[in-house]
């Protein structure tokens, strides 16, 4: 498809949800942003009305950013009630000012979810999402220990979708498009692409009550199948394997209390 | 004058990292974790470094300016990684990787650490491919590799376009491991905002929580800085918003010597800029030459027409015509500057004239649509969301940026700065990739830093320092350290009316765009080193800070990375200046062939230029490491 190419500058107001502090009161303010040019990205819109507001002596509108390429996750707005706003498989700072027209109000917020509590303005705490992590989200391999790469071949098929799956980019827009702020699709991607190795079926089980154990303990909710999650994520990553993770909890908690334990695992040599 | 002792050890170049790593003092494993060492940034170097370091049983503390240490830059490397695993049979080895990363560099890297990068390259890809790293995979299920510019063998591993974003998941599940286990303490959204010495010792840094706006002081018994490049000198480049030279700038006011800064990577092949508003430039990956074709029209006249309707002998091919040899895969700095002839001759494509055409009509009709599409979909779908254009339809618009720096602080064979106890992973120092890097070197180097260098290297300088024996963070020293820190950030939010921080980046980078880019001579070096002092003193005058240093204020952490990033471009440009030659990424139009390559000067400029602070407002020394090359011959890089 090759979109609108038009150059003619547009006008837009902003209707920014402004917050001073974890704890203070917010609420949306206005500001109009005017004779933009539609290849501005919209990151790059709120520079220019930052910078205005710095000018007049207020204080700028604080929002997550950094590569501005779609990759880091930092960038974080619901745009028009949408996390990471208008387009399908692209985050915040990918959204252009072509996909908006002349006199839009465009209504931005943080990220809304219980556990991920608005620091300040457009700016959340997403560290809940490295809590999960660190309860079992990695393979155990010492540096300098691994095999030879090549000795442990994986059908060109399971590393396919485990890729599908590690193009996650931790941003939440999962967490913040799921009416029940659940995590699902964040804890199942990495579960997911660990669990399709050979080198991960060691700590498989071990990973998946992990990380499910975590998610539900910091407050993230189920999942019942609406898959607004995939729908939002800029990587458009499949509702599929939540079913996949589904099913190794399920079998992991089986295992687990039926499973023989040596009694001297964990113990010192 | 600082002392520069490179530490290389004796013997032939392939056994000297098996001899030193033999030879160099150890910490007995229950002394261990009796050492703390503070790791600041977590990319790919500084989150493989954490999680090695505390795997040996170290204790470390991690910090990282971002909210997450998986948001590093390393994040947005596309196209690989390379290493000599000869997995394609196709005559690869240590030495060609090793002399293929020499030459790239155009001689100007220090022989002993570029051949032990090759060396630990092949453990980076079992390191990586045992933590679950989804790499591009054959069909019998075998890793599958892919070529890279300045390279005639296929040695570049990758996980579609996201390699740096794999590799880096890889680290910070590593690292995230380690904090679950409690051998890493974690400071998210911390940035380093001086280093502290005792007794000429790196032994802490002053931080400021960005969150809370809290002031605090870290001891520990060493420091590693592992905090990227400062490419965002020229305001303009494919570096993320927040990347910043502060850290390392920092250090060098304390008396660490800052190596080569003015080699500077434009890499080929970025998107043009559109418009005075944009905030950054987007790369496409290096990995597109394998199959696209770059061309600009040979008539000027035929620069605003449509592609498709320049016949294909009205085209020209310029590097597969330059270079046969190596054509759309040569080095990143020869393309940039050809890219940049060809504009300035008047033939460059698009609005601007400052593009080319990088073109992928005959590898569609080779592989097919849906060929392309599996190799580079995603890269494709970038340039659409950016350009509004289908490069399935008309060809990608390209054009050099500001990508990668060489430069940086000055270590020796086992990663430490001049200053004891200091230690640089990664891109933040200047070691293994001379005057320019290669493609696919990057993530090797930051990865050899922190999973096989540096958790051999920290211990032969732990091992000479008792345990217990570092300061407490309220020494005096670090009560001054904080002091300083307090007063810089006051005078930034003094400023009651005045202009917006972004406005001096774009002038900074435009100073350093025309004087100091692709080319330079001395006239225009001369002219930039009047203007970034004016520039510097217009900042500090009119900089308008709003809101308060006590809460997150983002305002405030940018003025404070551009006014590092004002004084390092000075610096930059005054090394520009001073190396009267040309090599790799630093052409200066007074050296250069008939041809147009650069014209190096082995006999005068054979050495690496570490530049030593001497006080505000006082010229910085010029410390020299002469470069001896051993074993391999310098001479002139021919692609052709």
């Amino acid at each position: 498809m090759v979109a609108d190419n038009s150059s003619t500058p547009l006008s837009v107001t902003l209707r920014v949800w402004r917050q001073a502090g974890p704890d203070q009161p917010g609420k949306f303010v206005d500001y109009p942003a005017k004779d933009l040019s539609p290849h501005m990205s919209f990151l790059e819109m709120l520079d220019v009305v930052n910078d205005e507001l710095t000018t007049k002596g207020e204080e700028p509108i604080a929002f997550a950013h950094d590569c501005r390429e779609g990759i880091c996750g930092t960038c974080s707005c619901t745009i028009n009630g949408k996390p990471h706003g208008p387009g399908r498989g692209v985050a915040t700072c990918q959204v252009y000012m072509r996909s908006f027209r002349d006199g839009d109000v465009i209504v931005v917020e943080p990220f809304q979810a219980q556990p991920f509590p608005v620091i300040k303005d457009l700016v959340t705490d997403r560290s809940a999402f490295d809590k999960i992590m660190q309860a079992g989200g990695f393979i155990t391999v010492r540096a300098g220990s691994a095999p030879d790469a090549n000795s442990i071949p994986v059908p060109k098929e399971d590393a396919d979708l485990a890729m599908d799956a590690a193009a996650c980019i931790g941003c939440g827009a999962c967490v913040a498009a799921c009416k029940n702020a659940s995590a699902m699709l964040f804890v199942a991607a990495k579960v997911s692409q660990l669990g399709l190795f050979p080198q991960g079926q060691p700590e498989r089980d071990k990973r998946v009550l992990a990380m499910v154990g975590t998610m539900d303990s910091l407050g993230f909710g189920n999942c019942t199948n609406q898959y607004e999650c995939s729908a939002a994520c800029p990587k458009t990553i499949s509702h599929d394997f939540i079913a996949r993770m589904n099913r190794d909890y399920l079998a992991a908690s089986f295992r687990h209390a039926f499973k023989p334990a040596s009694a001297s695992t964990g113990g010192a040599g | 004058m600082a002392k520069l002792e490179s530490k290389v050890p004796s013997g032939p170049l392939a056994d000297k990292w098996r001899k030193h790593k033999a030879e160099i003092k150890l910490v007995n494993p229950a002394n261990k974790r009796k050492y703390d060492i503070i790791v600041v940034g977590a990319g790919l170097a500084g989150s493989s470094a954490a999680a090695t370091l505390a795997e040996l049983g170290y204790k470390v503390k991690s910090f990282v300016f971002h909210d997450s240490p998986r948001r590093a830059h390393s994040i947005a490397a596309q196209g690989g990684i390379n290493a000599a695993k000869n997995y394609q049979n196709d005559g690869d080895s240590v030495h060609r990787l090793f002399y293929d990363t020499l030459k790239g560099g155009d001689y100007r890297s220090r022989e002993a650490n570029v051949h032990r990068l090759a060396e630990v390259s092949v453990n980076i890809i079992d390191q990586c491919a045992a933590q679950g790293v989804p790499f591009a995979r054959e069909y019998g299920g075998l890793l599958a590799n892919r070529s890279f510019g300045g390279a005639q063998v296929s040695r570049t591993f990758y996980a579609r376009g996201q390699t740096g974003q794999q590799l880096l998941l890889g680290a910070y599940s590593a690292l995230s491991r380690m904090v679950g286990a409690g051998a890493v303490e974690l400071h998210t959204n911390s940035e380093m905002l001086d280093l502290v010495l005792v007794d000429g010792h790196a032994k802490g840094i002053i931080v400021r929580d960005l969150i809370t706006g809290e002031i605090q002081r870290h001891a520990a018994d060493a420091v590693i800085l592992a905090t990227g490049g400062y490419g965002n000198v020229f305001n303009l480049s494919t570096y993320a918003r927040g990347s910043n030279a502060s850290a390392i700038w920092r250090a060098y006011k304390r008396g660490a010597c800052l190596a080569n800064p003015c080699y500077t990577q434009i890499h080929p092949t970025c998107i043009p800029v559109s418009g005075d508003y944009q905030s950054k430039l987007t790369l496409m990956s290096e990995s597109l030459r394998n199959d696209g074709r770059i061309w600009v029209p040979k008539k000027k006249e035929d620069r605003l027409k449509e592609p498709g309707a320049i016949a294909e002998v009205d085209r020209d091919y310029y590097l597969e015509r330059m270079y046969p040899a190596f054509g759309n895969l040569c080095p990143r700095d020869i393309a940039s500057r050809a890219a940049k002839r060809v504009c300035d001759e008047g033939r460059g494509v698009g609005e601007t004239g400052l593009g080319v055409y990088l073109d992928f009509a005959d590898a569609i009709r080779r592989l097919g649509e849906n060929g392309v599409r599996e190799r580079y979909g995603n890269l494709f779908d970038i340039y659409r969301e950016i350009t509004a254009e289908s490069a399935y339809q008309v060809p990608m618009r390209i054009y050099p940026a500001v990508h990668y720096t060489m430069g940086g602080l000055w270590v020796d064979y086992n990663l430490m700065s001049n200053i004891p106890g200091l230690f640089v992973l990664g891109e933040a120092n200047f070691s293994d990739h001379g005057a320019n890097r290669l493609g696919a070197s990057a993530l090797m180097q930051g990865l050899a830093d922190g999973y096989f260098v540096i958790p051999y290297t920290i211990g032969d300088y732990l091992a000479s320092h008792k345990p217990g024996s570092r300061p407490s963070p309220d020494a005096p020293e670090f009560m001054a350290a904080e002091a300083g820190v307090r007063a810089l950030n006051a005078r930034l939010l003094a400023n009651k009316t005045g202009v917006p921080v972004d406005h001096f980046h774009k002038r900074l980078g435009k100073i350093m765009w025309e004087h100091c880019g692709m080319a330079r001579n001395a006239a225009s070096l001369r002219k930039a080193l009047q203007e970034i002092p004016k520039l510097r003193e217009e900042f500090w005058a009119t900089v308008k800070v709003p809101g308060s240093g006590a809460t997150l204020n983002q305002s405030l952490e940018r003025a404070g990375r551009v006014a590092d990033f004002i004084e390092l471009g000075e610096l930059l440009c005054l090394d520009a200046l001073t190396r009267e030659e040309s090599c790799g990424g630093h052409f200066r139009e007074e050296h250069q062939f008939p041809d147009g390559e650069c014209k190096r000067d082995d006999e005068n400029f054979a050495f690496v230029s570490a530049w030593e602070f001497q006080g505000e407002g006082k010229a910085p020394l010029l410390n020299k490491e002469p470069l001896n090359y051993e074993f391999v011959k310098m001479s002139v890089r021919n692609y052709k």
